[in-house]
């Protein structure tokens, strides 16, 4: 990541800090920039925010920089820096964390497949109660615009066995369900608690509200 | 000794043979397993990635369906569902997250969730494993593979040690193969980017994989479906993106207890694999020249 030029002009979120701290219930302040989270990173390689220059940015407010960042899109949530970190932060969580505000601000993900690949995951869990890779793989490639993805792969699973598209759903699918339906709710108040304090936020630009309704998680 | 059984949505399908080499294993060393009526899936990553609520809400459900069948241990063989279920009974039991009204979340919470390696380990025993197998399994150098979430975040996996595991060598051990000493055994292989990210897993894969040939590894012994479907589906990419000949069969943990114990490689599922494992099993009842002392 490149850190803000002294001529660049950034506005800082005064409020990110702590909303981040409240909502992950991690003390981000605690951080003392040892790296040691990012070292053992497997995607700090190929990020555009390593994990300890994450927790930079959030001490500093630099809210869209965060949200905008493609690292709390390529994190596997291996769990290896909240392992590691000497302060005791769980950096996963604050990952999670990033990823749900991110979406309830409307903020575009940098890596748009992601979100969408958990959403259609979400989606059929909702729908039948279990994951079936069969409808998960070919809802995905088509709203990839890449059917063809994995296609050969997909094939010699089914061969193997390793496929099953007709798996069984499940009964009391009402509960799981209604499971969805408080969760959702819970989040449409989270999401409306962040946008009143978008609105105070200096730094938040125009447009990110209107397209807070499309970052729905699981619809 | 009986136990709840949640398979898991990947047991019922790319991970198939976890689920037939599970039930074989665990059916030859005298543990009962009953599988949780109508469980649901447990949300894997796509849900506490999105929502805590909804991560507590899917996994906690079938820890109280399980408590409802009368059961105080469930074994999730799945590394995810494991995680995710211990995580929820964990959140249940802090009040953090509720159920539907017609679930007992306190009932949930007194669940005690169990991975197959401390099943193995805890219910089963080492001494036990040992007295019941008949074919050591001599011929075999696993590369212990653990990933992440067998053993991480430590405060819910509750299980070895987070940097360096060895109860996949234990297992191991007493069945007469000789795992290798390597040090990938708890490096992410991205499995959950897999779809979304192919070229990072790859990357990921070609690394852990590359490593446990160099150690003279023969086969890689997992305990994950997410671990197991992406070294062996992206293997092929993997050695080609790091020019080695790569040629492991990366195989469940049960299904080499299985074949020590004497079971059938068919009824472990060992033909099921991508990269060929079954090879392997004339190789795995080969001695050694120098035999390595059974037992660990
Ligand atoms: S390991 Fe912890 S203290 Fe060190 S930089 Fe990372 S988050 Fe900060
Ligand atoms: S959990 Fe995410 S940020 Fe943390 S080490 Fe793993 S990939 Fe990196």
């Amino acid at each position: 990541m490149e850190f803000p030029r002294g001529d660049e002009r950034v506005s800082a979120d005064p409020d990110f800090l702590e909303q981040v701290a409240a909502r992950s219930g991690e003390k981000i302040a605690a951080c003392y920039q040892c790296a040691k989270c990012t070292a053992g990173c497997p995607m700090a390689a190929e990020t555009d925010l390593t994990p300890n220059q994450v927790m930079r940015c959030i001490q500093l407010g630099l809210r869209d920089r965060v949200l905008g960042a493609s690292g709390i899109w390529t994190c596997t949530s291996c769990t290896t820096c909240t392992t590691r970190c000497p302060r005791d932060i769980d950096l996963a969580r604050v990952m999670d964390t990033l990823r749900a505000i991110a979406l309830e601000s409307g903020v575009k993900p940098a890596q748009p497949q992601v979100p969408l690949f958990y959403r259609i995951f979400l989606g059929l869990v909702r729908r039948g109660g279990r994951q079936n890779e069969v409808p998960l793989m070919a809802a995905y490639g088509l709203m990839t615009r890449n059917p063809f993805k994995d296609l050969l792969l997909g094939q010699r699973m089914f061969l193997k066995g390793k496929l099953n598209p007709f798996g069984p759903k499940v009964r009391n699918v009402e509960q799981v369900r209604r499971i969805f339906e408080r969760a959702e709710a819970r989040s449409r108040d989270a999401r409306k608690s962040t946008r009143d304090k978008s609105e105070r936020a200096p730094g938040t630009p125009a447009g990110d509200r209107e397209s807070a309704e499309a970052g729905e998680a699981w619809k | 000794m009986e136990v709840a059984y949640y398979p898991g949505c990947s047991l019922h399908a790319t991970a198939k043979e976890f689920d037939l080499s599970t039930r074989a294993v665990c059916g030859a060393l005298g543990l009962k397993l009953v599988e949780i009526e109508d469980w649901n899936c447990c949300g894997a990553t796509a849900d506490h990635a999105m929502s805590d609520d909804l991560a507590v809400g899917l996994a906690g459900r079938n820890l109280a369906l399980a408590a409802r069948q009368g059961m105080t241990a469930v074994l999730a063989p799945c590394a995810a569902c494991f995680g995710r279920l211990k995580h929820a009974a964990k959140a249940l039991a802090a009040g953090a997250g509720e159920l539907p009204d017609d679930l007992d979340d306190q009932a949930a919470a007194a669940v005690k969730v169990y991975n197959i390696l401390d099943a193995l380990l805890h219910l089963v025993g080492v001494e036990r494993l040992q007295e019941q197998v008949t074919k050591p399994i001599s011929g075999l150098r696993p590369a212990a593979y653990y990933g992440c979430l067998l053993v991480r975040p430590p405060e819910i996996a509750e299980f070895d040690d987070p940097e360096n595991p060895t109860s996949m060598e234990r297992i191991l051990g007493a069945v007469g193969a000789e795992p290798v000493e390597w040090y990938h055994k708890v490096e992410c292989c991205g499995a959950s980017l897999a779809v979304t990210n192919t070229p990072s897993a790859v990357r990921l894969v070609a690394d852990i994989l590359t490593h446990a040939q160099s150690a003279g590894a023969n086969c890689v012994a997992v305990a994950c479906p997410m671990c197991q479907t992406n070294l062996d589906t992206r293997q092929a990419a993997a050695g080609q993106r790091s020019g080695a000949e790569l040629d492991l069969p990366i195989l469940y943990i049960t299904e080499l207890v299985g074949l020590a114990l004497g079971l059938d490689p068919k009824q472990l599922g060992l033909g099921r694999h991508i990269v060929d494992a079954t090879r392997l099993v004339k190789v795995a009842f080969e001695h050694p020249e120098q035999p390595a002392a059974a037992g660990g």
